[in-house]
Order: C-alpha cells, then sequence, then structure tokens
C-alpha cells in the first residue's frame, strides 16, 4: 500500500512540475524588456504588460494597507480578548469568509461601490482584494499570537504595564515574523485574483495611478490575453503568467526560508 | 507612552479568570475598546454582503420567485432567467473534482504522516503547498493549451471507444467540457484537501500507532486505525475542499464550455454559477438581468458559506485546531 500512496504523491508532485515547466517553456521566449514595460496594444503590433504590473502594484498596495492592519487587529483580539462568546463569533464568520468565493466578493464591491459611483475603479479593486486578505490575515495572526507563551504576558503585567502596552510591545514584537509570514502570503494569494478584479478594477489599456478610473491588473490582462483567438496573444499570456508566477512562487519560498530560520 | 496603567492602589489579588481581575485603566479601555471595534467590523462586512446583496437580488427574487432555481432558460433577450443549468454545472463538475481529489488527497496525506522519512516529507509537502499558491487563471489557461488537448487526443478517444455506450461519455470530446472542468477543479483542490488532512493525522496522538502495531497490525493496518479515527475530520477536510471547487471561478470559466444546458454527456460543454457571473456580469444590459446575475452570487455565498462552516465543525471535532490559510 506504501507503493499506491506514493504513487498518488509523485503524481500530485508531477502535475506541479508539468505546469511550472510548461509555464517557463513558453513564457521565456516572449519575455523581453519591451514587453515588462509597453502597455497592451493590437495584434501585431506588439505590447506588453507594463501598466499591468504597475497597476497590480498599486491595487495590492491599497489592499495591503486596508487589510493587513485589520487582519492583524481582529486576529489579535482573538487570541487575548476573543475567549467570549463575541469571539467565538467572531472566529467563526471569519473562518467561513475564507471560504467565500472571492468573485462573491467582487458582486458585493460591485453593488456597493461601482454600481452607486457608475464607474469601475481602481478603489473598487482595492476594497475587494483587502475584504478577500481581512480573513486570511485574521485567521494566521491569532494562530501566531497565541504561541507566544502566557509567562511573557504574565511577567510585563506583573510589572504593571497595561494590557495595550503588554500587546503592542512583548506579545506582537514577539510574533512579528510569523505575522508577517501571514501578511506576505495573503499578499500572494491575492496577487493571483482575477474573478473580484474583473468588474471592479475592470482592466485598463494605459498606464494610470488614478483611485477613480479603471486600473489594469497581471491576472486580469492574463485572462483577456488567453481568451483571444490570437496565437501571438496566447504567446503573450504565457509570458505574462511567467512573471506573476516567478513573483508568487518566490514570495512563498522566501517565506518559507524566513520561517524555517525562525523557529 | 508616560502611562503607566492602572490607577496605584488597586490591588491585583482578585485575580478570577475574567475580565475583573482588575480594573482598567484609561488607556486600557481604549485598547479593548479598538480592538473590539476591528472584530466587530468583520461581522458588519458578512452583514453589508448579505444585505446588499440580497437587495441586488431582489428584483429577480420578485420576479421568479423558488422558481429562479428549477428554471432551465437562460434567454437574456426575452428576460428568463433561470438557475438549474448552472447550478447543474456546478454540482457536477464539484462532485467529479472531489470524487477525483479526495482519494488522491488522503493517499498524500497519509504517506507525507505515516509512511514517508521526515527528511522527504518537508519538501514533498512544500511543493504540494505550491499547487495552492497557482493562481486560479493559471491553471484555466495551462487547461486551456495543455490539459484539453491532450484529453482531447489521447485520452478521450479509448475512454469513448470503450465505454462509449454510457451516456456520459457519449459526443463530441472537445476536451473543452464538464469533465476537463472537473478535473482542473480537482488538481486545485488537491492542495487544500492534502494540507487538512495532514495536520488531522498529525494530531491523532502517537499511542494510538503504537497500540496497534503492538497488537501486531502491519503499517497499512495501523494507517487504517488513524484514518478511522479521524475519519469525521476527514470528511470535513472533502468537505472544505468542495466548498472551494463550488466557487472556483476562473480556470473553470475558461476550459467548460459555458453553454447553459443539462447534458448527462461530461464531454459536453457546460456552465457553473460562479463562470456566468465572470462572464455576462459587465455586459448585464438591464435591471432584471444584472439582478438575476447578483442572484446566482447570492446563492453562491450562501452556500460556500454554510459549506466552509459545516466543514470546519467536522474539523474541529477531531479536537484540534487546524488552519488553511493558502
Amino acid at each position: 500500500m506504501t507503493s499506491l500512496t506514493a504513487l498518488c504523491t509523485l503524481g500530485v508532485i508531477s502535475i506541479l512540475i508539468l505546469i511550472l515547466g510548461y509555464i517557463s517553456y513558453q513564457g521565456i521566449t516572449s519575455l523581453s524588456w519591451q514587453f515588462l514595460v509597453e502597455t497592451p496594444k493590437p495584434v501585431g503590433e506588439g505590447g506588453g504588460i507594463g501598466n499591468a504590473i504597475v497597476g497590480s502594484l498599486i491595487l495590492l498596495g491599497l489592499a495591503s494597507l486596508v487589510g493587513i492592519p485589520l487582519g492583524i487587529a481582529i486576529g489579535t483580539y482573538l487570541a487575548e480578548l476573543g475567549s467570549g462568546w463575541f469571539g467565538t463569533i467572531v472566529r467563526f464568520v471569519a473562518d467561513s469568509l475564507i471560504g467565500v468565493p472571492s468573485i462573491v466578493f467582487g458582486v458585493f464591491v460591485y453593488a456597493l461601490i461601482v454600481l452607486q459611483q457608475g464607474y469601475f475603479s481602481t478603489l473598487a479593486g482595492s476594497v475587494a482584494l483587502a475584504l478577500i486578505m481581512i480573513p486570511i490575515v485574521t485567521r494566521t495572526t491569532e494562530e501566531i499570537v497565541k504561541l507566544v507563551p502566557k509567562s511573557m504576558r504574565e511577567g510585563a503585567l506583573a510589572l504593571g504595564a497595561p494590557e495595550w502596552r503588554v500587546t503592542w510591545d512583548i506579545v506582537l514584537p514577539a510574533a512579528k515574523t510569523g505575522i508577517a509570514t501571514g501578511a506576505m502570503l495573503a499578499i500572494a494569494r491575492v496577487l493571483g485574483e482575477t474573478a473580484p478584479l474583473l468588474f471592479t478594477a475592470f482592466g485598463s489599456r494605459f498606464y494610470n495611478i488614478y483611485l477613480d478610473e479603471p486600473m489594469a491588473s497581471m491576472p486580469v490582462q492574463i485572462y483577456n490575453y488567453a481568451i483571444s483567438p490570437f496565437e501571438e496573444w496566447h504567446a503573450k499570456a504565457w509570458a505574462a503568467t511567467l512573471v506573476l508566477i516567478t513573483l508568487i512562487l518566490l514570495i512563498n519560498i522566501s517565506v518559507r526560508y524566513s520561517t524555517r530560520k525562525g523557529y | 507612552m508616560d502611562n503607566t496603567g492602572r490607577q496605584d492602589g488597586q490591588p491585583l489579588e482578585d485575580a478570577s479568570p475574567r475580565n475583573s481581575r482588575r480594573r482598567f485603566s484609561s488607556s486600557d479601555k481604549i485598547y479593548r475598546f479598538l480592538l473590539t471595534a476591528c472584530a466587530a467590523l468583520i461581522i458588519v462586512v458578512v452583514l453589508a454582503m448579505i444585505a446588499v446583496i440580497g437587495q441586488g437580488s431582489w428584483l429577480s427574487i420578485k420576479e421568479f420567485g423558488f422558481g429562479f432555481l428549477f428554471g432551465q432558460t437562460w434567454d437574456p433577450i426575452k428576460g428568463e432567467f433561470g438557475a438549474l443549468p448552472f447550478i447543474y454545472g456546478t454540482v457536477v463538475s464539484s462532485v467529479i473534482a472531489v470524487v477525483i481529489a479526495a482519494p488522491l488527497s488522503i493517499g498524500v496525506a497519509v504517506f507525507l504522516v505515516e509512511q514517508a522519512p521526515r527528511s522527504l516529507a518537508r519538501p514533498i509537502a512544500f511543493l504540494v503547498e505550491m499547487l495552492a499558491a497557482i493562481p486560479s487563471v493559471v491553471y484555466g489557461l495551462w487547461a486551456i493549451f495543455v490539459l484539453a488537448p491532450f484529453l482531447r487526443q489521447v485520452v478521450f478517444p479509448p475512454l469513448q471507444a470503450s465505454l462509449g455506450w454510457l451516456p456520459f461519455f457519449k459526443g463530441t470530446p472537445t476536451g473543452i467540457g464538464m469533465f476537463t472542468g472537473g478535473l482542473i477543479l480537482a488538481i486545485m483542490i488537491t492542495p487544500i484537501i492534502t494540507a487538512v488532512v495532514r495536520d488531522i493525522l498529525e494530531a491523532v496522538p502517537v499511542t494510538q500507532r503504537e497500540a496497534a502495531l503492538a497488537l501486531g497490525a502491519t503499517k497499512w493496518e495501523t494507517s487504517r486505525i488513524v484514518l478511522a479515527n479521524a475519519a469525521s475530520g476527514i470528511a470535513g477536510a472533502v468537505i472544505l475542499g468542495l466548498g472551494r471547487a463550488i466557487g472556483e471561478t476562473m480556470a473553470v470559466t475558461m476550459i467548460i464550455g459555458n453553454r447553459p444546458q443539462i447534458s448527462a454527456s461530461l464531454f459536453d460543454p457546460a456552465y457553473t454559477i460562479a463562470s456566468v457571473i465572470a462572464n455576462e456580469f459587465t455586459e448585464a444590459t438591464g435591471d432584471l438581468y444584472l439582478s438575476a446575475l447578483v442572484e446566482m452570487g447570492l446563492i453562491l455565498f450562501v452556500v460556500t458559506f454554510i459549506v466552509t462552516a459545516l466543514a470546519k465543525l467536522l474539523i474541529l471535532s477531531v479536537g484540534r485546531k487546524t488552519q488553511h490559510t493558502a
């Protein structure tokens, strides 16, 4: 039976290698400096994903600005104060939110913001991504903060420190590597999110820095290239995928490496 | 920063476990208030989601009532909207995914926890987790250009030759359709199920294994005993995977064919709830059309919320916290 389970494992690993291998093989041929800085152009005229890279970074930056601190705060609440009934409800809601499909957040933000304003916007896209990040960061933060030994808190309290200083100066610094890990994983996760951006940030063919205008992003650009009928654009989809997947894997691997050293 | 906290003269001796253990300084009151407010915010968000999505689907709910769930026609021009083909597509593709992914994931988890040497298990577990890091749209791209042609040319012809008399394998296998959609979903949920089952198996006490081995059980029999004891948790892990499959959007949208029909053949194109939202939301003309799509979102929201909560309860019943963040 060991051979059967080993076969399962081998199968799963080979799928990963097949996918990553094919992306590298297809993507590397279309990758160039121009591709990384130019905006999308009509078929036959080249073009690239420069604006999509910048767009992804802006969307992600804004989402992180809101999603990560909130997630950390809620996670800290759950670990430090969340033993009562209210904590149980919050924990249950956060857990269940992780399982809600990202496209539902897109629908929500569309009805909440886009429909009211009447146009697709960077702001709407960032809100959708932030909402996805919050429960993820919440859960990892809670797990990590709970690992901080009780004696450290008791020691600080015994010295007369108020609760907020115990959290701010003792508990959070002790847990900071783990919290950063959770935040980075959340970033890696939403970096690849397409569905919630389709009708919030929508997509754009130009460089853009304004919050109230549609914004390009790498995943949406990949999607548009991929479902087009043009072979030249398919090649661009692979190249953009190579860039995206490299970023995501780099985040994942560096996080793994840093946490292994940390413990 | 000069705040030293408690007012003096407050003895610490009434150390009853709850909040009454001491009187809070005003700074601690603010601290507690702020953290509680943040925590309350997540509940506000969920309530707002229910309210906003519910309100958005109101027009459609009023128009079609429960008939929406059973209607078979999806005709934006005539203004007729029924969700049944999409519900069918979602359920069948997710079931295909779970049927393939569940045994595979349990196999991988058993291998990693019970059989593989530690030095090998760690890097392999990391590689399996990497599968969860690949974005949905990338799976879709790979499915269009690699998986679908492979299935069309290599897998489907012999399958149809031998089992073509079954209604599931009739029709023209183009590679774009229900089966390919289910298969790509299976690949996507495998790392999620594997991670949770691994956590659960690792939580089963070593003494159980030792007891079984001491009674003369073989290594495989021991694994089976461990699996049986973790059964409810493993069921939870599988349901969690099912929830993911139900809500997966991009990869399925790119490969399932996007045709709202109910066909027994797994080779035929189908459509899922998430896909129809992704495809038609931006081009929905007319309030009723948009409202019908928002109602699709409402169905997805309610179903995945409940499924995830159920999975979580089952996993917790094994008696240990598990995480599934990726």
